[in-house]
């Protein structure tokens, strides 16, 4: 089962739900850290540096003795990366997406590939927690091939849990790519609640089944809780707003650790989305860490 | 000679646009001829990235040997640059008093963008 922890807020508690869910699996898991902008699984693991992995990005040089300026490139690239100009066809490395449409589509088969290095992926491990981080090197824009490569070491079988960056943007949706189930982590405030619509949109139109998780619960009002009423969207957990979880956050202490009474209902959680993955139904309550069924 | 003006409007009285790459349209001016082609550049205005060098293209195609505009940016320049297109920044007035003071040669060359990317 691949689960994502996704949200369109940022700052909502997607690492917080992400890293307890892995250490509450109680067997091997796979965390996948695709927040490659700012990664911080690691911080709350402890997890030592791995051993990295270059990512690259192919894109094309042209090769000004085959080419006959005849302009395709330049028609194919949906990214202004080619000025095709009269005489010569001129490369901009920086807007590539590394499609290969010029690559491909040249006639004069006058373009190769050079590989261009964007971010790293690294593998460490720590006890039952295989983590698996990308990092997008600083001064980069085009996050999503990194993204893609962190997402591409959890395939296959055994649990897989995405920390996914915030938004509903390109980086999101590569994250969200093939996983079974997403967790949208919110707060119930009105930016929590108006970006959290957006993320539902996005798994919506995605087709994945999903439930949310309301962090800091008790600092807003209850138009999250209302909305996801509305929606017939189950809430899957509501961690309280209590400054010792906070306190415990800022020492980068993930929460079932430093409070022993939340593991059973992140083990729950984990239980719940599992059936979310396999029926796309409802799980029928809500629940906290003393309150039981709500 | 052709030369290409960025502008609010297609028209002689439309004031310079100063953006280059998301200007609202392109003027292929004939200084002999005084003809003016328009070109409309709503693809460049509405392009998620690389609008400067999508209208570099479009100039250089058009053939136009030089351009009147506001600002330039960095990839933009050497786009046109490369095309041999002599780039004129700073441009300001309407459409049809940049051309006068091209043709009086009270128009100083860049030699260097002017601006970052992404300005404006």
């Amino acid at each position: 089962m691949i689960v994502a922890i996704a949200s369109g807020k940022g700052g909502t508690g997607k690492t917080t739900v992400a890293t307890s869910l892995a250490l509450a699996a109680g067997c091997q898991v796979r965390l996948l850290d695709c927040d490659v902008e700012e990664p911080n699984c690691h911080l709350f693991l402890d997890a030592p540096p791995g051993e990295e992995e270059i990512v690259c990005l192919p894109v094309p040089v042209v090769d000004p003795d085959r080419c006959t300026a005849c302009g395709v490139c330049g028609e194919v690239c949906q990214f202004n990366a080619i000025a095709a100009l009269p005489d010569c066809a001129l490369v901009f490395p920086t807007l590539c997406h590394g499609c290969g449409a010029c690559t491909r589509l040249c006639p004069e088969d006058a373009i190769h590939e050079s590989r261009r290095p964007l971010g790293t992926v690294s593998t460490a491990r720590v006890g039952t927690v295989e983590l698996i981080t990308g990092r997008l090197t600083i001064g980069e824009a085009l996050s999503p091939p990194v993204v893609r490569a962190v997402r591409g070491r959890g395939d296959g079988s055994g649990t897989v849990i995405v920390d996914a960056p915030p938004g509903t943007g390109c980086p999101v949706m590569a994250s969200l790519h093939g996983v079974d189930v997403a967790i949208l982590v919110t707060e119930p405030t009105p930016f929590g609640l108006h970006d959290l619509t957006l993320a539902v949109q996005a798994v919506r139109q995605l087709d994945i089944p999903f439930g949310v998780v309301i962090n800091r619960a008790g600092c807003g009002d209850d138009r999250v809780q209302e909305y996801c009423r509305t929606e017939h969207i189950p809430i899957l957990l509501e961690i309280p707003q209590e400054r010792r979880i906070a306190e415990a956050y800022a020492r980068g202490r993930p929460l079932i650790e430093a409070f022993p009474e939340w593991r059973e209902p992140f083990v729950e959680l984990l239980t719940n989305v599992a059936k979310l993955a396999r029926t796309g139904a409802r799980p029928p309550f809500a629940r906290t860490a003393t309150g039981g069924a709500q | 000679m052709k030369v290409a003006v960025t502008a609010e409007r297609p028209d002689w009285d439309a004031p310079v646009d100063p953006r280059f790459g998301r200007a609202m349209s392109f003027l292929i001016v004939d200084t002999e001829a005084r003809t003016l082609e328009a070109i409309d550049n709503s693809s460049g205005r509405d392009a998620a990235q690389g609008a400067g060098i999508q209208a570099a293209t479009t100039i250089s195609r058009s053939g136009a040997k030089a351009l009147l505009t506001g600002h330039c940016g960095p990839k933009a320049f050497s786009a046109l640059s490369a095309a041999g297109i002599t780039i004129y920044t700073g441009v300001t007035g309407t459409v049809a008093e940049a051309i006068d003071r091209l043709n009086r040669g009270d128009l100083a060359t860049a030699s260097t963008s002017d601006v970052d990317g992404h300005w404006a």
